[in-house]
């Protein structure tokens, strides 16, 4: 599955001509991410996140397994465990402050890789499977994240755990059984402590498989690129090896100076003091919030302090607690369906006034609640977490759709060269590629691919 | 490749080795089953973690106005003894016009009993709400309040604002003995 033009791997010795034949692995390689592969010759830096997300899983699941050849999951010594690998261990602090940081940079790449996203509507046809997977990768990230902090057996380990279970307990009937099973008890206790542990052992390579699909489903069309046109010849194309795997390794490279920066100068920057104080299933500490990278779910959760009734009746509808939870879940279930909710079939932001606009909004939006979700719950934080909630779904279910019935899209160029060579010898005098027309252009586009933009898979 | 001998019985495509296929799936299914079956309820709390599951408290000791803190099924238990004008007060407040409507006599049972007892446990999410110990704030209410999302509950522990939905749970408990609750 590539385009016609793809270098094809031929083995040279007689030692990978024998492999060839037996597993040809090599060959997948050389297919996947070696010179088999061409991929649009203008991808910018917000293409380099997703090989960063591939390198930050790996990281987490090596750092992952030593540490947990230290690790014990027993309420009893987990604390003392992870003071022990600090003090004790060869290099434990070292793969202590590694793993924890690692993980928030995991998420920080992924958070650029999802907004690359939104911003290139890389979620469109033919690439809505890309995404759907990605939406699944990011759901499973956050489970194995959540599993992850309360292993320490912390203060915030123990009440995060706690709330975030509690959440179950919302879910009308079934919920208190539910969150009973779940915890294994009816506050979070040894039986807790060691299926998270569990879990938390296993979901990185359920990730894993995850993301293998997702490559597959992207190898199917290839990338997209920052025109949104799709490739449609050669000149619009290099081959990934060796162009962009230079290019992932330099920014590797200058991605990881900065997170040894973190790692030695401020492994605690992004953590919680209270996480160094062991659980006290007695004590709330003042504050609980969870990690940064969960912030906006958790502004979102703690805005609805109300509930939901029929007005004048004060018949309640929807407790305020369960619509918390629901807005949570819904505001990341809702990607979901978003290759269906924006219907503009230009692809690239940069040639969508209107949605450049509300984009820009919208990022401003999630800043807010990144930093509100970090904020106590008092005036004026609620009020502001209501006001950038309701804003995040009207984005997303309202402002979306409209502006992909009402924009009109700036002209595309016809091809990537000439997006990039500024000219474009099959461009037959239309240099515009649709011009005046976007009409035109905007009908050619997803779904009918008759101008042979996409190449069929192989 | 149609085999013959099979469709030889019948014409309407029912089959004698349908029935092996019926037996068989459902054979596998109902195994598959009962496996799953132990795989999920191993989740479900242990027996040890069941048989903690009655707590006795002393509550000789505690002074009118004074509340202790014990541990019942792993989370904390709020018993106190609250004054007469506490009570008196609580019994104005209109109990229907509150979100989840108790009374004075449900909360605390019939008679003259003072002592309350609650779980600290915020039927929203679950933090142990401040206001039982010495010195820590009682909320708009003069009772408890939740810091981590910020709960309001009255002196007797009824949900007075905020995102909780019912007010703090009151477990069954009867007297062991003059001085000491059995909760459980
Ligand atoms: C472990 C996590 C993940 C890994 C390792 C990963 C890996 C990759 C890689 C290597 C690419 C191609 C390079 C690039 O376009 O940057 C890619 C593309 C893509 N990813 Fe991910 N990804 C992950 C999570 C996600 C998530 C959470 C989403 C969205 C919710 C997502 C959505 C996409 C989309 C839509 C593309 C196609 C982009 C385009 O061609 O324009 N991915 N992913
Ligand atoms: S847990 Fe008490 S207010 Fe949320």
């Amino acid at each position: 599955m590539s385009f016609a033009w793809a270098n094809s791997y031929e083995p040279k010795s007689a030692f990978t001509k024998w492999i060839d034949e037996k597993l040809p692995l090599p060959r997948l390689v050389y297919n996947a991410v070696g010179a088999g592969y061409p991929v649009p010759r203008n991808l910018n830096y917000m293409w380099n996140f997703g090989v960063l997300a591939g390198f930050f899983l790996v990281f987490q699941i090596i750092t992952g397994v030593v540490l947990a050849m230290h690790y014990a999951a027993n309420t009893e010594v987990a604390f003392g465990q992870i003071e022990h690998i600090m003090r004790n261990v060869n290099y434990g602090w070292l793969l202590k402050y590694a793993h924890a940081n690692g993980a928030s940079f995991f998420f920080l790449v992924i958070y650029m890789h999802i907004f690359r996203g939104f911003y290139y509507s890389s979620y469109k046809a033919p690439r809505e499977m890309i995404w759907l997977l990605g939406v699944v990768i990011f759901l499973l990230m956050m489970a194995t994240a959540f599993m992850g902090y309360v292993l320490p057996w912390g203060q915030m380990s123990f009440w995060g755990a706690k709330v975030i279970t509690g959440l179950f307990g919302a879910i009308p009937v079934v919920g208190e059984p539910l969150q009973v099973w779940l915890v294994g008890g009816y506050a979070p206790n040894d039986s807790t402590l060691n299926r998270f542990f569990s879990l938390h052992f296993l979901l990185p390579f359920v990730i894993a498989g995850a993301v293998i699909l997702h490559i597959w489903a992207l190898h199917i069309p290839g990338s997209s690129n920052p025109t949104g046109v799709e490739v449609k010849k050669e000149s619009d194309t290099v081959p990934f090896h060796p162009y962009y795997t230079a290019k992932d390794g330099w920014f590797l490279g200058l991605v990881l100076s900065i997170f040894a920066a973190v790692v030695f100068f401020a492994p605690n920057a992004l953590g919680h003091a209270e996480n160094w104080i062991e659980a006290n299933p007695l004590s709330t500490p003042a504050l609980i919030v969870p990690e940064w990278y969960f912030y906006p779910f958790y502004a979102i959760l703690r805005a609805f302090t109300g509930d939901l009734t029929i007005p004048f009746t004060g018949i309640v509808l929807i407790e305020a607690k369960l619509l918390g939870v629901i807005a949570m879940f819904g505001s990341i279930l809702l990607w979901f369906f978003l290759p269906w909710l924006d219907k503009s079939p230009v692809r690239s932001g940069s040639y969508r006034p209107l949605f450049r606009i509300f984009f820009w909004i919208f990022v401003v939006d999630m800043a807010a609640l990144f930093y509100l979700g970090g904020a106590h719950a008092e005036e004026p934080y609620i009020l502001l977490s209501q006001i950038a909630t309701g804003w995040y779904f009207m984005h997303f279910l309202v402002i979306l759709p409209i502006i992909s019935q009402i924009e009109v899209p700036k002209a595309l160029p016809f091809s990537i060269t000439q997006a990039v060579l500024g000219s474009d010898d099959d461009a037959h005098g239309s240099k515009s590629g649709g011009g005046d027309k976007p009409e035109k252009v905007a009908g050619a586009l997803p779904g009918h691919d008759d101008d042979g933009s996409l190449q069929p898979a192989e | 490749m149609a085999s013959t001998a099979e469709d030889a019985g019948t014409q309407e495509g029912v089959r004698r080795r349908d029935w092996i296929h019926i037996a068989a799936i459902s054979t596998a299914g109902v195994g598959g089953a009962s496996v799953l079956f132990p795989l999920i309820s191993q989740m479900a709390p242990t027996a040890d973690v069941l048989a903690a599951s009655t707590t006795d408290v002393d509550v000789s000791s505690i002074q009118p106005g004074q509340s202790i803190k014990a541990v019942f099924r792993d989370q904390p238990l709020f018993v106190t003894r609250l004054t007469p004008e506490a009570i008196a007060e609580a019994k104005e407040v209109d109990a229907s016009s509150l979100r989840d409507p108790q009374t004075v006599e449900e909360r605390l049972g019939e008679g003259d009993n003072d002592i309350l007892v609650q779980l600290g446990v915020c039927t929203h999410l679950g933090c142990v709400p401040l206001g039982a110990g010495e010195g820590e704030s009682k909320g708009d209410f003069n009772g408890y309040f939740c810091p981590c999302h910020g709960s309001h509950y009255d002196s007797i522990g009824r949900i007075r604002k905020g995102p909780a939905p019912s007010n703090l749970a009151v477990p069954e408990f009867e007297y062991a003995s003059e001085s000491v609750i059995r909760v459980g």
